[in-house]
């Protein structure tokens, strides 16, 4: 099993959730996050004061796939999330030790 | 006309003004309703101005987490203000001193001694006098905040603030409405540009210098979290300013009607120059600019509202739009202080702004309505004008200095590192604005 960790564009959230329904990823965990690559920040002004704004709003997907299905995964993320600018973002894979679906118990693949 | 028709023409208008002339000698005003509605309303516009107007103004520009205590600190003001004005502030302002009648009043009006349901002040009943000169006072120390937001202690504030009305704002107030020296001498100030802007703008200046800047100033990024709220304050502060120079008229008449006029046309240019001064100077337009500039125009209108006609108000908005939008970003960064919230950038500078142009405005030939006693030339004018600022100046800031000094080494003046860094509403509230 692996965890994928993608840091995506705000607006392509639901093009990417669609991406991963299609596939059959039926689950994922999305956190707000802030942060900064070679995506340059912005300025504002107050009152004759600027500064400058380096973090840069993004969306964090997680989701707890099999091995198998991981290539695809990394596919239909990189496919929706695409817009050629920078900024687009990152993905991240983790080994997955293992997984509990709470109401019923059941372990590794079946609780995915 | 004949002789006996032009005789008889005399001896009419003789009798007429022998009849008139009772009410001339005893001047008995009576009660006149529609004064006296107007100036209700008014009292509760410029109430509305501190509570919430000015106190959302302020909160949108500090940060979250402090967000609460200039609520509180705006809302504590008002309600302190009322109780010692009700007590003996009003006595001090407004009755008459004896010997020191030039300076400040006395106390024959203290607990609101003598004032009844049917007391009369001119044609309203005193009451309503009373109230609406009180919600001067609420607003003048409330207006203080802003320059020492996010670092002043709650417990010294509250007797900063009953000590400055006390020792400031009641003698001043007098010298000017109250039947003190600058009244004596034909200073113009229809609602309060000496008493209220300048007087709290010097007095915000004395107190930012002396709490000091706030920790990382100016290198660290304090952003207002909310100017949506600072946007709806000032909304708010336009349209009870109808309140504040209009009903500075005391009555509802043609003067009104005029202060209500350039009121309007004053603070709109000065929106308008203000955007355009920092779109020119910054490249882009900005609403907290454009917010500012209409404020800095309401500042620079009140002394000038009652004497001054429309092009003379579009005149003064011009220069207070641009003047203040120098004073609060250029002139503050030059000089490094951390006014915060621009308390003598825009109330202090706009009143002088407005009060000297209130000198030569005033004048007929560009719209005016005439000097003040004593003045005959617009240079004289002027000249009482800036006698009247340089005093107002003078004495808020020593006096202001003396009282923060004093309350600074009994308890001192500001909260201490971790609590600033916490926040005020957690350090001194135990609260949070915002539970999100």
């Amino acid at each position: 099993m692996k965890m994928v960790t993608a840091i995506i564009k705000p607006f392509k959230l639901d093009d990417v959730r669609e991406a991963l329904s299609e596939i059959g990823v039926q689950g994922i965990t999305v956190t707000e996050v802030k942060g900064f690559g070679r995506q340059k920040g912005h300025t504002e002004l107050y009152r004759g004061a600027e500064y400058v704004v380096d973090f840069l709003p993004k969306v964090k997907i997680e989701a707890a796939v099999s091995g198998d299905s991981l290539e695809q995964v990394i596919d239909a993320i990189t496919k929706s999330a695409n817009t050629g600018k920078i900024g687009d973002g990152k993905i991240f894979v983790y080994d997955l030790e293992q997984t509990i679906r709470i109401r019923t118990g059941e372990t590794g693949q079946d609780a995915l | 006309m004949t002789i006996q028709k032009s005789q008889w023409a005399m001896k009419s208008l003789l009798i007429t003004v022998i009849a008139a002339l009772p009410s001339l000698a005893f001047a008995e005003e009576t009660l006149n309703k529609g004064d006296t509605a107007w100036m209700l309303t008014a009292t509760a516009l410029v109430l509305f101005m501190t509570i919430p107007g000015l106190s959302l103004f302020y909160a949108g520009m500090v940060r979250s987490k402090n967000v609460l205590s200039v609520l509180m600190q705006c809302f504590a003001i008002t309600s302190l203000m009322t109780v010692l004005w009700a007590l003996y502030l009003y006595s001090l302002a407004f009755t008459d001193g004896g010997a020191i009648n030039g300076l400040v009043g006395g106390f024959g009006k203290v607990f609101l001694a003598g004032i009844g349901v049917d007391t009369l002040y001119g044609t309203i009943p005193e009451t309503v006098f009373m109230t609406f000169q009180m919600t001067f006072v609420i607003i003048t120390p409330a207006l203080i905040v802003g320059a020492f937001a996010e670092r002043m202690k709650f417990s010294a504030l509250l007797v900063f603030m009953a000590l400055w009305a006390t020792f400031v704002y009641a003698p001043v107030c007098h010298w000017v409405w109250g039947g003190g020296w600058l009244g004596d001498y034909g200073v113009l100030d229809f609602a309060g540009g000496t008493v209220v802007h300048i007087n709290a703008g010097i007095a915000g200046l004395v107190a930012a210098l002396m709490l000091g800047k706030r920790k990382g100033y100016p290198h660290v990024a304090m952003p207002p979290h909310n100017l949506t709220y600072t946007v709806i304050g000032a909304s708010m502060l336009w349209v009870g300013w109808f309140g504040f120079n209009a009903g500075s008229q005391l009555a509802a008449d043609g003067t009104a009607g005029m202060a209500m006029a350039v009121t309007q046309i004053a603070t709109a240019t000065a929106a308008l120059a203000w955007m355009f001064s920092e779109w020119m100077s910054h490249g882009k337009p900005s609403v907290l600019g454009i917010a500012s500039g209409a404020v800095a125009g309401l500042v620079a209108i009140t002394p000038a509202s009652g004497y001054v006609g429309p092009m003379g108000a579009l005149a003064i908005g011009a220069a207070a739009g641009i003047g203040c939008f120098f004073a609060a970003t250029k002139v503050k960064r030059a000089f490094g202080y951390d006014d915060s919230l621009d308390v003598f950038g825009v109330h202090a500078i706009g009143g002088i702004i407005g009060a000297i142009l209130t000198g030569v405005f005033a004048a007929t030939s560009l719209g005016g309505v005439g000097f003040g006693e004593g003045n005959t030339t617009m240079g004289s004018q002027v000249v009482a004008q800036l006698i009247g600022v340089g005093a107002t100046v003078l004495f808020t800031a020593i006096m202001s200095f003396i009282i923060l000094k004093i309350i600074d080494m009994i308890i001192g003046l500001r909260v201490d590192e971790e609590q600033e860094t916490e926040g005020l509403d957690i350090a001194l509230h135990e609260e949070r604005g915002y539970i999100l």
